[in-house]
């Protein structure tokens, strides 16, 4: 049941993409194959999935909790940046100091900086009841103007022939490889583990069960005793930290240093992610990997058969549409039988579907 | 400051905030009804290139306008269909929309690039425009006028008419709307498309009159400064119409500035203003709620028939 | 899921050997001759941006007509400068390719990463400042182009004025700025260039917005090191004159294109992928231009003036002979301070970091 909606999305994806691009002139089924099969048969091809998908993983989570609640923080590419920055931040001030405790200090301001960068949106939520929609969309575009201005002025390295970026990370400020001799760095088991304690705990403990009965039925959650503000902030800051802490997670593994190309639409691709990994930490975990085989597999096709990249986006984009369309049919399901008694005329009635997602996927 | 160069200033600000007020425009009536669509900048892509193949390969380009029109309002009927009436999540599916409509919007330019189109120019005939403040009256591109137009029409029709009262009707409660007996859904998707051929005209301004040409994201993320504008314009035509052209006026004043040698202390933070301002906005109509300036009630929610 | 991945990643990566982690098909090393080579080439945009990009596919297929059967290309375009970019050019590495171009500045670290992992694959990268044992770099002299621009402007200026529509200011852009100011200070001594900086290197719109600010201001000349040609159509609408960036772009504008700075890069790539054939290549640290060909003016407009195409084509030949080098003193800074004694030059690594601007820049 739970993987019934995604498996027929991804295969229509896959008839629908062929025909698409034989209608448009390239080879189509040569670049279904390219992009989605061949890549998973080369080992080396991997390392790229595993590395690609970590960050768009360990952000999903973060969403997928509040949107189990019904907070939608599309914000995530802002709290990814402010991540970044705060853990460059201390980065940038201990480059001649040497120790262990300088790595475990960034993360830990890539996950304060995220969450500072969440908060603004929660607390404007709470207090004044500002839509968390708008508010985080909004500050993304203001986190990418600070990220600009830090790169040309202050954190600019003064040894890199005026280009606008920071200096190195040293070694010490660097993610170490966790398989020696691979690509696999220190981020990825992080996002494994982030995912498996956040299935825990949405599954076994009381604020998993207060984010899902929030999402499920606010009223009843307010007769609970669950606060609607507690739920917000408990879901932006969840959000905002794990993509702050994805943020630093690149900065100090992939790049080793802060350049102004650092944001590359993470925030955006793991809303996708979220989705398709239908709000569930495990589903987010294979989602990541599909959503990672489209960026590693498009590569490959614009190589093997020059295939444009743009094509990527037009894949990626296919499979949340027909996604969204497959739901329908395992929601009904669900759904159909408690429907009449659930829809009193009311807004909650028209919450309801929502959440009925959420439960498809814990059934 | 000479009268000319005033003018010069001013035409390029209607230049600049025209395909915002469009596009917002469109936007504004789909988040009356009560529906969020972040497909914006796809939808302005897929205009934009659309109006200029028409354009291009007819060499009528009021054609190309229509063409691009039709095409970005058939992209919002994948946007309508999956979120009204397969009720599916309005921001993933908006977001969706335009990781479409950059990649669609690429493929069927490929041919276009490096070519030029016929324009959608000044309109009016030559003496008109001979004088400087008669420029500034007949010197536009039709679009222009189009855009302060639509500007009246959408503030007549939310505010004075019968099936502008119904759409918001929609948009605030649409439990209570389906219950007196509206067609909800079929409200919703007609906002939907007028939003859609809304952005697809705004991205057709781009391709055919501000620079006119087809590459690759050729509207450099306009669509979400659309979004935020709607939100800074409260949900109100009049105040979409002032933000809009502020918009334009601010940006315009920035690089007047550095043309006049005037150094402006950090580009950046003049660049993250707009977005600043919107957070403000946004809290201000919220604290003033009681004012009935916040944003509709329903937007973002599916709906269910409670039949 | 995951586990499982990455014990199936595991297993395959130790079935191949220890030593070869990251795949290296078996391949004539570097210094021995070969029959065919095949070239991968790394695009930060599109290749419909006909601008940088597009000027470096254009290097490609110039390529492949020049050496025939000798030679094999392929490319990708769109990478994002960072992690992206690092696996891409690996992915190109291990997919058989004897020598990998990384066009764009922010390819530099990443290629450096790939390139230690790969000893027996030849790399090049564009416009940056760091090598390897198999790392070659290359540039292009741009600033002798912005001369025979700058020469063009001061003598077709009426008033005087010239526009630049800048991106970032960068080493390049400063550079690029200075040649075309010195070169038509030296036509005529009171000319001034009024910079905007646009802060991208492509946004049409305000590209275009910049252009018509400028006209405002009174400048009858528009120059840009943005990408795309919108200034130069804002210019014909204006009927002032103005000169395409990257490529040939009088069709955009063909009154007021007078000419553009071409770039050629297809003689350094057909040279590079020779000396690998013929088992010399060795890294090399290129700064090329009109003399090596690699950098061309576009046919001159002819509503430009005979004495005005005489005057340019006078720059262009003396450039070739290496008679003329507009960075050659007495060059005063923006306060009328001498910067550059009476016939010194300007090295080439001042030029590299240079941050400051000359007599007659308005920035």
């Amino acid at each position: 049941m739970m993987l019934a909606a995604p498996v027929i999305a991804v295969a229509a994806t896959l008839i629908a993409g062929a025909i698409l691009f034989t209608l448009l002139g390239h080879d189509g089924l040569g670049a279904t194959l390219e992009i989605f099969v061949k890549p998973l048969f080369d080992p080396y091809r991997w390392q790229d999935l595993l590395v690609k998908a970590a960050p768009l993983a360990m952000i999903a989570t973060g969403l997928a909790m509040g949107f189990r609640a019904n907070v939608w923080n599309i914000g995530a590419e802002g709290q990814y940046i402010l991540g970044g920055l705060a853990g460059t931040g201390v980065a940038l001030s201990t480059l001649d100091m040497t120790g262990s405790w300088i790595l475990p200090l960034m993360l830990i301001c890539g996950v304060v900086g995220g969450m500072v960068w969440a908060a603004v949106p929660a607390l404007l939520r709470t207090t004044l009841g500002v839509n968390e929609i708008l508010s985080s969309l909004m500050l993304n575009y203001v986190a990418i103007q600070l990220l600009f201005y830090l790169m040309r002025g202050p954190w600019k390295d003064p040894e890199g022939f005026n280009f606008p970026q920071t200096a190195m990370f040293s070694a010490d400020q660097t993610l170490p490889m966790v398989v020696p001799g691979t690509l696999i760095h220190l981020g990825v088991p992080l996002a494994a583990a982030v995912a498996l304690t956040a299935f825990f705990v949405m599954a076994r403990t009381v604020t998993g069960f207060q984010l899902k009965v929030v999402g499920l039925a606010p009223r009843a959650a307010a007769f609970g005793g669950f606060g609607a503000a507690s739920t917000v902030w408990i879901a932006m800051l969840c959000g905002g930290g794990l993509a702050g802490l994805a943020g630093i997670l690149e900065a100090a593994g992939p790049f080793g240093q802060m350049v102004p190309q650092f944001p590359t639409g993470y925030g955006y691709t793991a809303i996708i992610v979220a989705f398709l990994g239908r709000l569930n930490p495990l589903g987010i975990l294979l989602a990541a990997l599909v959503l990672a085989l489209t960026y590693v597999g498009g590569e490959s096709a614009q190589t093997t058969i020059g295939l444009p990249s743009a094509a990527t986006g037009v894949f990626q984009a296919m499979m949340l549409f027909f996604l969204l369309a497959a739901d329908i049919l395992v929601r009904y399901r669900i759904v159909s039988g408690r429907a009449a008694a659930a829809s009193a005329p009311h807004a909650a009635a028209a919450k309801e579907a929502e959440p009925a997602k959420g439960k498809a996927v814990t059934a | 400051m000479s009268l000319d160069l005033l003018v010069a200033i001013l035409m390029t600000v209607a230049g600049a905030a025209t395909p915002l007020l469009i596009a917002g425009l469109g936007e504004l009536v789909v988040e009356k009804s009560g529906v969020l669509n972040l497909g914006v900048e796809g939808m302005m892509l897929i205009g934009a290139v659309t109006g200029f193949a028409v354009a291009t390969s007819t060499g009528v380009p009021v054609l190309g306008a229509l063409a691009a029109m039709a095409a970005a309002a058939a992209a919002s009927l994948i946007f309508a269909v999956l979120v009204l009436t397969l009720m599916a999540n309005q921001v993933a599916t908006g977001l969706a929309l335009t990781i479409f409509g950059t990649g669609v919007s690429a493929l069927i330019g490929a041919p276009f690039v490096g070519i030029t189109t016929p324009t959608l120019g000044p309109v009016f005939p030559d003496f008109l425009t001979s004088s400087p403040l008669l420029r500034l009256v007949f010197g536009h591109s039709p679009l222009v006028y189009v855009g302060l137009i639509l500007t009246v029409a959408v503030a007549f029709f939310l505010n004075r008419s019968r099936s502008g009262l119904i759409l918001r009707a929609v948009g605030e409660s649409d439990a209570a709307a389906h219950a007196i007996g509206y067609p909800v859904l079929k409200i919703r998707y007609l906002a939907v498309l007028f939003g859609g051929a809304m952005a697809g005209l705004a991205g057709s301004y781009y391709s055919l009159v501000l620079t006119p040409m087809w590459a690759e994201r050729l509207t450099a993320g306009r669509g979400w400064i659309a979004i935020a504008l709607v939100v800074f314009a409260s949900w109100k035509p009049g105040r979409m119409l002032a933000g809009a052209y502020l918009f334009g006026l601010v940006m315009t004043m920035e690089l007047q500035a550095k043309a006049a040698g005037f150094n402006v202390f950090a580009p950046e933070l003049l660049a993250a203003l707009p977005y600043v301002a919107t957070i403000a906005v946004l809290a201000i109509i919220s604290a003033a709620r009681r004012t009935g300036t916040a944003a509709p009630a329903c937007l973002g929610k599916p709906f269910r028939a409670a039949a | 899921m995951f586990q499982t991945n990455r014990r199936h990643l595991l297993a395959g990566a130790a079935a191949l050997g220890a030593s070869s982690f990251v795949g290296l098909p078996a391949r004539a090393a570097i210094g021995e001759k070969k029959d065919k080579v095949k070239a991968a080439f790394v695009y930060v945009g599109p290749v419909g941006d006909y601008g940088y990009s597009f000027a470096h596919d254009q290097g490609r297929k110039y390529l492949e007509k020049e050496l025939g059967d000798k030679v094999e290309t392929n490319f990708v375009e769109n990478v994002a400068e960072g992690p992206d970019a690092e696996r891409v050019i690996r992915q190109l590495a291990q997919g058989g390719n004897d020598i990998v171009f990384t066009t764009s500045f922010g390819f530099m670290n990443p290629t450096l990463k790939v390139a230690k992992q790969f000893p027996k694959v030849a790399f090049d990268h564009a416009t940056g400042y760091k090598t390897a044992a198999n790392m070659g770099a290359y540039n292009s002299r741009f600033y002798q182009g912005r001369a025979v621009l700058g020469t063009i402007a001061g003598m077709m200026s009426k008033t005087g004025e010239g526009g630049y529509i800048a991106s970032f200011p960068i080493p390049e852009v400063v550079m690029g700025i200075n040649a075309f100011t010195l070169a038509a200070r030296a036509k005529n001594p009171k000319f001034v260039t009024k910079v905007v900086w646009v802060n991208s290197w492509y946004d049409p719109a305000k590209e275009a917005d910049a252009t018509k600010a400028l006209l405002s201001q009174g400048v009858d000349v528009i120059s840009q090191h943005t990408d795309s040609p919108a200034p130069l159509q804002a210019a014909e609408q204006a009927g002032v004159i103005a000169f395409g960036q990257a490529w040939d772009m009088s069709k955009f504008a063909p009154k007021s294109h007078m000419t553009a700075i071409v770039d050629h890069w297809g003689p350094y790539y057909v040279d590079e992928v020779k000396k690998l054939l013929a088992g010399e290549w060795k890294p090399s640290d290129i700064w090329w231009g009109m003399k090596e060909d690699i950098l061309e003016m576009a046919p001159f407009n002819d509503a430009m003036p005979e004495d005005v195409k005489k005057a340019a084509q006078d720059i262009v030949d003396r450039t070739k002979a290496g008679e003329y080098d507009v960075f050659t003193g007495p060059i005063n800074n923006q306060a009328g301070e001498k910067k550059v004694a009476d016939g010194e030059k300007i090295p080439d690594a001042d030029l590299l970091k240079m941050d400051w601007y000359v007599e007659g820049v308005q920035s």
